[in-house]
């Protein structure tokens, strides 16, 4: 028997074991999201993708669909929540764009441009946060890093490497590198792992690659998250067709 | 119906946004049928008469920026914060991670090139900031125009909006950080 969810009152089947967001990219709806990536397990850190479930809110990317649900996801309260939590992670890391090489590719950019963000509202925190840039061919920026343990479980789920892991709490927390000096020169990281690569923000970038693309002909300079996501999707369909 | 009366200034920033903002090119002219401008680098008037729109560029690195900052706001009913650097301070702010004193050394002492070295102290150079700061943090801001710098026509929709009496929306094919 299909079954099937509501999401802002469409019909979206699912199979067993999907979640809310599994079903919701697979019927081409677009929850915004960061720390979620079909090809990692969820982590349900970020809390962008929050909507509400039958009146209470919860994690799209960790939930599990179930039969019946009524799911509330493009609402003006919940852009405004999902604003508000955007806003706090540009203005607790330094996040100059005019001086990023990832801007334009950015995805965190790329949600505040969807959600409309024209300023980061509260205080800047500017945190000193330590540049590594010992290895050969990958840079580490950690004033961009918003912790969403991509390159965490992509370390440790795709590259069976545990290259990096989030240490701290708060204020503190931040991302370490297994290697005995703490640099990612001493660690395991290559320059062709996933964990290299599937960094959001401009934290984790490939040296040698600088404007390679100029600015303005970038991923999301010629379209919006939106569209890119659920072209991913498309894209990983096809893969999985394919194998 | 009487000119919307305009002033616009640059703080800590590079003058960009003000060049951005002369990319209207002559469109210039049909603005100047709906504004005037006061206060600002286009006019060299030094203070603000009371106006109507005041146009922010630049962050606050210095304490001239932070009175000149007080006065358009004393002045002007509408506030715009324009650019990066108003906005969250921009590539001024990535002095920030740096101890001011080590900046100064880096510039006027220990620097390439640097000749006869010392650090500025002539009364009439204001005093640095510790850190550079947006300028929502020290004033209420009305309306934000981001970019690095915000394009012509940001301006234009901008201004545009509020000469017709509109809330500026700024269109999402003209919302970039850089
Ligand atoms: S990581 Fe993204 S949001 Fe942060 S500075 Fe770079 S482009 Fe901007
Ligand atoms: S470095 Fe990038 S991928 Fe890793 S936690 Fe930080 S933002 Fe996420
Ligand atoms: S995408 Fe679901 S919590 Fe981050």
């Amino acid at each position: 028997m299909s079954q099937s969810i509501l999401i802002d009152g469409i019909e979206v089947p699912f199979k067993s074991n999907q979640t809310i967001m599994d079903a919701a990219l697979a019927a081409n709806i677009y929850i915004p999201h960061l720390c979620h990536n079909p090809c990692i397990k969820p982590h349900g850190s970020c809390k962008l993708c929050t909507v509400e479930v039958n009146g209470h809110t919860t994690s799209s990317c960790t939930t599990k669909a179930e039969d019946g649900q009524k799911v509330i996801n493009n609402s003006e309260k919940l852009n405004k929540a999902r604003l508000t939590i955007t806003q706090m992670l540009f203005i607790e890391g330094n996040h100059l764009c005019p001086t990023c090489e990832k801007t334009g590719n950015c995805t965190l950019q790329a949600v505040a441009y969807h959600l409309g963000m024209l300023d980061g509202h509260f205080p800047q925190f500017y945190p000193k946060r330590e540049v590594d840039a010992s290895h050969p061919s990958i840079m580490l920026d950690r004033d961009r890093c918003i912790l969403c343990e991509l390159c965490v479980r992509a370390s440790r789920e795709f590259d069976k490497k545990d290259v990096f892991a989030i240490a701290g709490r708060g204020d503190n927390a931040h991302l370490i590198v297994n290697s005995p000096s703490g640099k990612l020169r001493d660690s395991d990281i290559e320059q062709n792992d996933l964990a290299a690569h599937i960094c959001p923000v401009g934290a984790i970038l490939i040296k040698e690659r600088g404007y390679e693309i100029p600015i303005g002909c970038r991923t999301f300079d010629l379209r919006s998250v939106t569209e890119i996501d659920l072209g991913d999707v498309k894209l990983s369909e096809k893969s999985s067709h394919h194998e | 119906m009487s000119k919307l009366r305009v002033a616009t200034t640059s703080l800590a920033g590079c003058f960009g946004c003000h060049m951005s903002f002369l990319d209207i090119d002559e469109r210039i002219i049909e603005l100047l049928d709906h504004v005037e401008f006061n206060r600002s680098p286009l006019t060299d008037i030094k203070h603000c008469d009371p106006c109507d729109i005041g146009l922010i560029e630049g962050g606050l690195c210095n304490i001239d920026n932070v009175h000149v900052l007080k006065e358009f706001r004393a002045s002007c009913k509408i506030l715009i914060a324009v650019g990066a650097c108003a906005i969250n301070g921009g590539v001024p702010a990535m002095r920030n991670h740096h101890p001011l004193s080590e900046c100064l050394a880096e510039s006027y002492l220990n620097g390439i090139g640097v000749e006869n070295p010392q650090i500025p102290d002539d009364v009439e150079v204001p005093l640095l900031l510790n850190k550079v700061h947006p300028v929502h943090e020290v004033v209420k801001i009305d309306y934000y125009l981001p970019g690095c710098p915000p394009p012509a026509d940001a301006f234009m929709k901008v201004l545009g909006d509020l000469i017709e009496g509109r809330e500026p929306l700024l269109p999402r094919t003209m919302l970039r950080y850089d």
